[in-house]
Order: C-alpha cells, then structure tokens, then sequence
C-alpha cells in the first residue's frame, strides 16, 4: 500500500473511499431526483402557484362535493378491501405456517403467482368472470339458480373483488414471515398449561401474528388507496377513487391545479399512514415484501 | 398436533377457496383464447387460434409489442448497472447520508404510481419528452431501480466484504477485484434483480398511460385503452402470452436467487 506523507493517511484514505462510494450511487440517485423527486415537487409547487401563491386548490379539495366524496369513498374501500384480504389472507398464512415445509412451499407459490400476473391481465380475467355475459353469469343461468344476469362487475362490488385479488399477496407474505418466527414451543407452553388450542390461539398466537398483520395491513390499505387500473377498468364510472379524480382533471379537464392538490393530498395521507405505522415497526418489514 | 379438529376442517376448506380464487382468474384466460366464441360459453364451443391469428397479423398490436419488449430490455441493460453500483456503494459505506439515500431509491415502490405518472408528465411536458422512447425507457428505468438495489443488497448481505479486501491486499484495484471477486458471487442476485425490472417495465400501464403516445405506445397502454372500449378475446391470447412470459421469468429468477447470493 503506497504510503504518503500527509499527517494523516487514514483520514485522505477514507476521505477518497466516501466520494467513491458517493459517486457509486449518484447515478441512481439522480434518475431517482429527476423522475421522482422533482417531479412530485413540481405538484406540489404546482398545487399552490397559479400566477401567484394560492390555497383555491386546496379550498376546493376539501370543500368540494365532489372532492370530498371521492376521499371518502376510496378511504372506505381500502378500509373494506384491508379487512377482506385480512380475513381471507390470515388463515392461508396461519394453514401455510403449520403444514410440513412441502406444503407451505406449494401453497405461498400459490399466493404468489398471481402477484406475477400483470395487473392488467387480471382485471381482463375479472371482466370475463364477472359481465353480464360472463362466466359466473353464464354458468348460474346454465344451472337455472338465476333467470336474469346478476350486475357483477361496472360497480363497486367487482372493484372490491378485483382488488381484494390483487393485493392479497401483499397481506399474506408478510403475514406468514411473522407466524414464522413464533416459536412453535410457546404453543406447547400453552397447551401444557392446559388451555386448549383455540385458548392459546388468542392469548398467544394472534397477538404474536400482530406485527405482520399490522405490515400487511398497512401495505394492502396504502396500495389501495392510490389504486387506478381496477377501479377504472371494473368500476364502471360509478366508483370515482382518488387516483381517477387526479387522471380525470388532467385528462379531461386540463385543471393542472386541482390535479396536483388531490395528489398532494393522496401523498400526504400514504407517507403519513407509514409515518405513524413506522412508530411500531420497522419500515423495511413493511416494504420489503414487495 | 390434532389434524382432524373441527377448526382444522373448517382452516383448509377457507384456505382453499381463497386459493382458488387467487388462482382461478388467472387460469380462466388460457382457455378464452383458445376457445372460438367470442365469450366463454357453456358448454364450451370448439378450440380455436382465431385470437392468436389476430393478435400476431395485427400491425398495432405487432408494434405496441415491439415497443414494450424495447423498452424492457433497455431497461434492464440501464437500470441493472445503476442498482448494482448503488447497491455495493449503500452496503460498503459508512457514511450516514446513505441511509437517507437508501430510502430515496425505494420511493419508486412508496409514491402512489399515479402521482409518479401525473408529476413525470408535467416534466416531461416541459422539456419535450413527452411520446418519446428516451422518456419511456428513463420513467421504466427509474421504476425498475429499486428492485434491483433490493435485489443486490440482499445478495451482498451475504456475501463477506473481507474478501475483497483480500483480493486489493494482494495488488488488484477496486474495479478489478469487483469483477473478479465480489460480482460472480453476487451475479445470481443481479440477474434475478434484472428480471425483475424487465417484468417490471413489461407490466407497466399507469406512467405509459400518461406520457407514452403515437408510436411508441406500449402493450399495455393499448390493452388497456381496448379494455375500457370492448372486451376483445384478443387480449386473452396477448394476455396469456404475457402471463407465460413472465411466469417463466419469475421461475428463472428464482431459481437464479435460490443457486445464491
């Protein structure tokens, strides 16, 4: 190693290995500022200048029928769909956490593979199920169990469905990683001391499962809440979520403001939801899933 | 443990009507495209490549591909490199700002995709890229970094930094020990990371929908624009193209990730 004489090598030493390891990562970092981190700062500039400082945006937001309506109602499905993916998603991580490892593989390979089907393919496969002419529909005429097609789909009911499909993975995984590192001994704790094992599910399990449902929940209510595609494709433009109110006044309605507040707002509400869950546990458990 | 409980039952009959309704959606498409009606009729009238024909003698449909499958690959060729250098920079360094930096390249995967599609736009409209390859490839590049600096750190995790050292102590330079040492170790995570931003930049629809136009539309966007007008069995044949491709890609990433790193 080529010595030098500066009093102290070390210091120029790693003094070069920092603006090395900056320069490593600058490239990433600058197509990550350029097409992400100014471009939301562009909204949010945006959301407030429109030849001068202005809060109309905002008024209109959260004074405006319409606005305040759209909030509410994509607040209720992801609330709705959170709690359905939960109830659906925490017995297949619970069979998938206690089934020898042959079977646990199978099953999350299961989960996970519709997680790689494209999200649009899958609202396609929703259509086909769900229409008026679609399977469900067609295969309960053939059974004679409905006269008349039942509206399954154009409604929020087929978002729901829809979306419910989507984001399951995102509450199973973290869900079964969690039920992983429960000790398998506190449950024999448990039944030793003789509660039977519907006792030591609650008082031990579930509250041992908490972390991972509290990151599943947060990932699935969080993805929802900015969803487009599925309510788009399968809402019928009845089921106006944020995300189209944001398409729609760029789009339709050239109001570049309004636009950028209700993105403002939606962004707002994802960083503070992970803010307050971050309080709890850790970030990376949350994100890392994905 | 007592496998034939009643609450045992009533565990694997919930669990496997959600997995099939997890799975069944996905499995219905194969058999609309191939099927000669217009819908899935019961019963089932006869096979048929009639949708397959369409698609592949379609020159919209032939270019929108062409697009789509561009744009991946140069994805994957820019933004792999970018992930791995940041990667290997994030786990070598002790600086604190890495920390900070970390996290801002995961905002990809934070930020609603929708504000990420209508901010891009707003840029893009500013400095003329708005319907061009080089904006769509940048906005695919930046959506795919984060799965690969996930990928790579994973893979570095357990990759142990001394040996490096061992290789710059015996005269080889930083770049050189790199190659030679540490990226063969980590290559199964770089590759796995690549896959994931090629399915990545294959699958997206919201950005394209904002900023892609005129010639450079991809897959996506024009399956997306045929849903909302008319449900077209086309889109069954495209989609279980798309559904096979990238389930091939995720078993080859996979396994790739499993052999180490």
């Amino acid at each position: 190693m080529p010595t030098t004489s500066v009093p102290d090598p070390s210091q120029k030493h790693q003094r070069r290995e920092h603006a090395l390891m900056l320069a490593l990562v600058s490239p990433a970092l600058l197509v990550i500022l350029a097409l992400i981190v100014l471009p939301v700062g562009w909204l949010a500039w945006q959301s407030v200048y429109h030849d001068g400082f202005t809060l109309e945006n905002y008024r209109r937001v959260f004074t405006e029928d319409i606005y305040w309506r759209s909030f509410a109602l994509t607040f209720e499905i992801s609330l709705a769909v959170t709690l359905i993916a939960l109830l659906l998603g925490y017995p297949v991580a619970y069979l998938a956490n206690s089934v020898p490892k042959g079977w646990s593989i199978l099953i999350l390979a299961l989960v996970v593979l519709p997680f790689w089907t494209s999200v649009l393919v899958r609202a396609y496969a929703w259509l086909a199920l769900l229409q008026r002419t679609g399977v469900i529909n067609q295969f309960l005429r053939y059974l004679d169990v409905i006269s008349e097609p039942l509206a399954l789909v154009h409604n929020t009911f087929g978002t729901v469905v829809a979306t419910v499909h989507i984001l399951l993975p995102f509450m199973v995984l973290p869900l079964y990683a969690t039920m992983q590192k429960i000790p398998a001994d506190l449950m024999q704790a448990g039944a030793s001391l003789g509660a039977s094992p519907s006792l030591t599910f609650f008082r031990v399990f579930l509250p041992l499962s908490m972390p991972g449902v509290l990151a599943g929940c947060t990932m699935v209510f969080v993805l929802c809440l900015g969803f487009y595609i599925t309510p788009e494709l399968l809402g019928g433009g009845r089921t106006v979520m944020v995300s189209m109110l944001v398409s729609r006044n760029v789009e339709l309605y050239n109001q570049f403001g309004a636009a950028s507040a209700v993105a403002v707002v939606l962004l707002v509400s994802v960083l503070a939801i992970f803010f307050v869950v971050s309080r709890f546990i850790s970030l990376d458990r949350v994100l890392g899933q994905k | 443990m007592m496998r034939a409980s009643p609450a045992r039952i009533v565990l694997y009959v919930i669990s496997a009507l959600v997995l099939v309704y997890l799975i069944l959606p996905v499995l219905i498409i194969a058999p609309i495209s191939f099927s000669s009606a217009r819908f899935l009729t019961f019963p089932p009238p006869s096979l048929s490549l009639r949708w397959y024909q369409q698609y592949f003698a379609n020159p919209a449909w032939m270019q929108a591909t062409q697009v789509t499958l561009t744009v991946a690959l140069l994805t994957v060729v820019i933004a792999t490199p970018l992930g791995v250098a940041a990667a290997y920079a994030i786990s070598q360094s002790k600086l604190r700002i890495m920390r900070i930096i970390h996290m801002t390249l995961l905002l990809p995967l934070v930020v609603p995709i929708i504000i990420t599609a209508v901010g891009i736009f707003f840029v893009y409209a500013k400095v003329g890229l708005v319907a061009t390859m080089p904006g769509l490839v940048l906005a695919n590049v930046m959506l795919g970094l984060p799965y690969v600096v996930i990928s790579v750190l994973a893979g570095l995790q357990s990759f142990d930094p001394a040996q490096e050292m061992v290789a710059r102590s015996l005269g080889m330079n930083r770049l050189r020990s790199f190659f030679a040492v540490t990226l063969p170790q980590i290559k199964s995570s770089v590759v796995a990371g690549g896959i994931f931003a090629f399915i990545s930049a294959m699958d997206e629809t919201i950005v394209a929908l904002f900023i892609s136009g005129g010639q450079y539309q991809p897959l996506t966007k024009r399956m997306f624009t045929a849903l909302r007008d008319e449900i077209d069995p086309t889109i069954a044949a495209i989609s279980t193209l798309m559904t096979a491709a990238s389930f091939m890609l995720v078993l080859l990433a996979s396994t790739r990730q499993k052999k180490g790193g």
